[in-house]
């Protein structure tokens, strides 16, 4: 009897964001040309794959930092402390719009906005109140802000300085990526040039003046978020870490140093293993950028030190309970993918900023795949998966290839200073959103399994209007109590540095420390640089 | 006109919106990011807009198209038709109302409702 084939399946196409299509089946052929040495390695070894360091989480878990401040530094700090009573490890500073686009709570085009997505910082004053009783020697803080970040970095060693914690000592990280505000997130001021030479000045004073500080968190994070895929995410960013390099080269530092505290701020939404892949390749390939085009040889240089957390983007509006599995997921991601840091979009963040609530909950997602999950008790567990391995290989590939298409476009400085990489992001959010729309890619609750009318129960962060008259109290006061002369004389100088080209650090310092206000820095340097007239280009 | 007023960055839902309104045909401005109201309606003026689209996510939505309707009124130019976008709750979809808001399209609102939405306001008519 001749026995009949099996009629073949019809098996759906799988094709990833990053263009990656998927086998049904891995095996021993798909990884044939990957050598576990040369381009795996063992933990903490070069190239870091598998992590950056010999142990990962067994020897210590991962930072978690959730992102938070709203209102004034007094409800913030309150917050602080209770987030840190509550076990979280690190913190990470939301600043309201005002503060991060150099406007006093005063101004008018604050208006509506002081204190509403972040804490409104005004001057010195206010950056106290928020550290009040925070023990900053001990807990690693990051302060996520760009256009603003070398004043608030000033604030921030100010205190240090002022409460006897040597800056030689000084831990933390500043987000300070202005690059990427261009292509998302929005919160640029200055043209790109004077953009660059602040991150640049940030840099080197820390290299030389607060060495065990991270001074910039580049991030693919708000890449992603805007519509990029995730090769783009670390393609750009890569390519975006490499502009500060070459600035900061021209200063004469050495980059076996100064790279080591350089950090990552990657996303978390979409494909499982297409996100565990992509940081494993993206570990990969920093260290060989580092050790080839750099000729870094320091291991600490090499190594890609990140915070990966959830992203909001892949959050929905829709079903918002939803959202609490999909951070649990991502959280998950994360911890297999070998972070430094993690922070999660609270499941209320389609809507609002986060509640203590919803804030406390994502800290207890870290928690228990920490503590009774088994998350930290060996590193890299999917390394040597046919699959995991292959999709790596092919990550890291494609990121190169991403990386040449930047050159070809003339570099990422000029590619975002004419608006193509915003062009090329922003294409592609609409495609994306059309695939939504049209059931190409599947969201849970949005496109499928939607409830018509569900009670969208979310329990809403109330904004307080009272808060910015009490601000702009504080501020007023500040502006009465100081020597005005004293601050006219910062500002005079700072004016005047800023059109040469020394390092700005030290006059930011000295009139952060003469309580000129956020908005006073901003406008010297608005005066000085101009503004940065945005390129649209559909 | 797709509008992004106030200090808001994120702009991945605008720029969205303005390749779907110009894939239905549409003569789309787009204003680039941290416009005043001012700006907006001065822009609009001299553009001869028929809607103007704000997009909002820091949830300063209420202050801003309060703002931006008072200078319309003060231009003469109630006929131009408001649309707001972005994360707006729906508690607040009654204040924006009265505030002469024509439509509200929050995140994750289809292209082809907006699209008809404009379409059935405007008659075929443009900008």
């Amino acid at each position: 009897m001749v026995k009949l084939p099996r009629p073949p399946i019809k098996l759906k196409d799988v094709v990833l964001e990053s263009g990656i299509e998927v086998k049904p089946v891995y095996g021993p052929e798909d990884v044939m040309d990957r050598n576990y040495e040369r381009d795996v390695g063992n933990p903490g070894e070069f190239p870091f794959t598998r992590g950056i360091h010999q142990y990962m989480y067994r020897a210590r878990p991962f930072t978690m930092r959730q992102y938070s401040g709203f209102a004034t530094a007094s409800d913030t700090n309150k917050r602080f402390k209770y987030l840190i009573s509550q076990g979280q490890t690190g913190l990470n500073v939301a600043f309201d719009l005002p503060t991060q686009l150099g406007l006093d709570s005063d101004d008018p085009r604050a208006f509506g906005e002081v204190g509403r997505v972040g804490m409104a910082i005004d001057s010195l004053k206010d950056m106290e109140e928020a550290f009040r009783d925070i023990p900053i020697d001990r807990i690693s803080v990051s302060l996520t802000i760009n256009s603003m970040a070398s004043v608030m970095m000033a604030m921030y060693f100010v205190i240090a300085e002022k409460r006897g914690v040597p800056l030689g000592d000084l831990r933390g990280t500043a987000q300070n990526d202005i690059l990427k505000e261009f292509v998302g997130r929005g919160t640029w001021i200055y043209p790109v040039g004077p953009s660059i030479r602040l991150v640049t000045d940030t840099i080197e004073f820390c290299a030389r003046n607060v060495p065990m500080y991270y001074p910039v968190s580049v991030c693919g994070y708000h890449i992603r978020e805007s519509g990029a895929n995730p090769v783009q995410e670390i393609g750009y960013a890569y390519a975006i870490a490499k502009a500060y390099i070459d600035d900061v080269l021209k200063r004469g530092l050495d980059p076996d140093k100064f790279i080591a505290r350089l950090s990552f701020n990657f996303d978390i939404h979409g494909n499982f293993f297409e996100q565990i892949a992509k940081f494993r390749a993206a570990r990969g390939l920093w260290a060989r950028i580092v050790r080839d085009d750099y000729g870094c040889e320091n291991p600490r240089a090499q190594k890609m030190k990140m915070i990966a957390g959830g992203g909001g983007g892949g959050l929905t509006i829709e079903q918002p309970e939803n959202n609490i599995v999909r951070g649990a997921y991502y959280a998950l991601i994360s911890a297999l993918s070998g972070t430094q840091t993690m922070a999660l979009c609270s499941y209320d963040e389609a809507y609002t900023i986060p509640t203590k609530k919803a804030a406390l909950l994502s800290l207890r997602t870290m928690q228990i795949l920490v503590e009774e999950m088994g998350l930290a008790d060996t590193v890299d567990p999917l390394a040597g998966s046919y699959y995991v391995e292959s999709l790596t290989g092919e990550f890291e590939r494609r990121i190169i290839t991403c990386m040449k298409d930047v050159d070809d476009m003339g570099g990422i400085v000029k590619a975002i200073s004419e608006g193509y990489i915003q062009r090329e992001v922003s294409r592609q959010a609409y495609e994306t959103e059309r695939k939504i729309q049209s059931g190409e890619i599947i969201k849970v609750g949005v496109n499928k399994y939607r409830v018509e009318e569900e009670d969208r129960a979310v329990e809403y962060h109330d904004y307080d209007r009272e808060k910015t008259d009490e601000q702009i109290g504080r501020l007023r006061e500040v502006r009465a109590e100081r020597d005005n002369a004293m601050v006219k004389e910062k500002l005079d100088i700072l004016r005047k540095k800023a059109s040469g080209d020394e390092n700005l650090m030290p006059y930011i310092i000295e009139a952060v420390k003469a309580y000129a206000t956020v908005g006073e820095i901003a406008d010297v340097f608005r005066e000085v640089f101009g503004e940065f007239r945005e390129p649209v280009r559909f | 006109m797709i509008a992004k007023p106030g200090l808001d960055g994120h702009d991945r839902g605008a720029k969205v919106i303005v390749h779907a309104l110009i894939e239905a045909g549409f003569e789309v401005i787009y204003t680039g990011l941290h416009q005043t109201v001012d700006n907006i309606v001065e822009a609009a003026l001299q553009e001869d807009v028929t809607v103007i689209g704000l997009s909002i996510l820091s949830g300063a939505h209420l202050p801003l198209t309060k703002g931006l309707m008072e200078k319309l009124e003060a231009n003469k130019m109630e006929d131009v038709i408001v649309l707001v976008g972005g994360n707006i709750p729906k508690r607040d979809f009654d204040d924006l109302h009265n505030l002469g808001v024509a439509g509200i399209f929050p995140t994750g609102s289809n292209f082809e409702d907006i699209v008809d939405f404009i379409n059935s306001k405007v008659g075929g008519k443009v900008a």
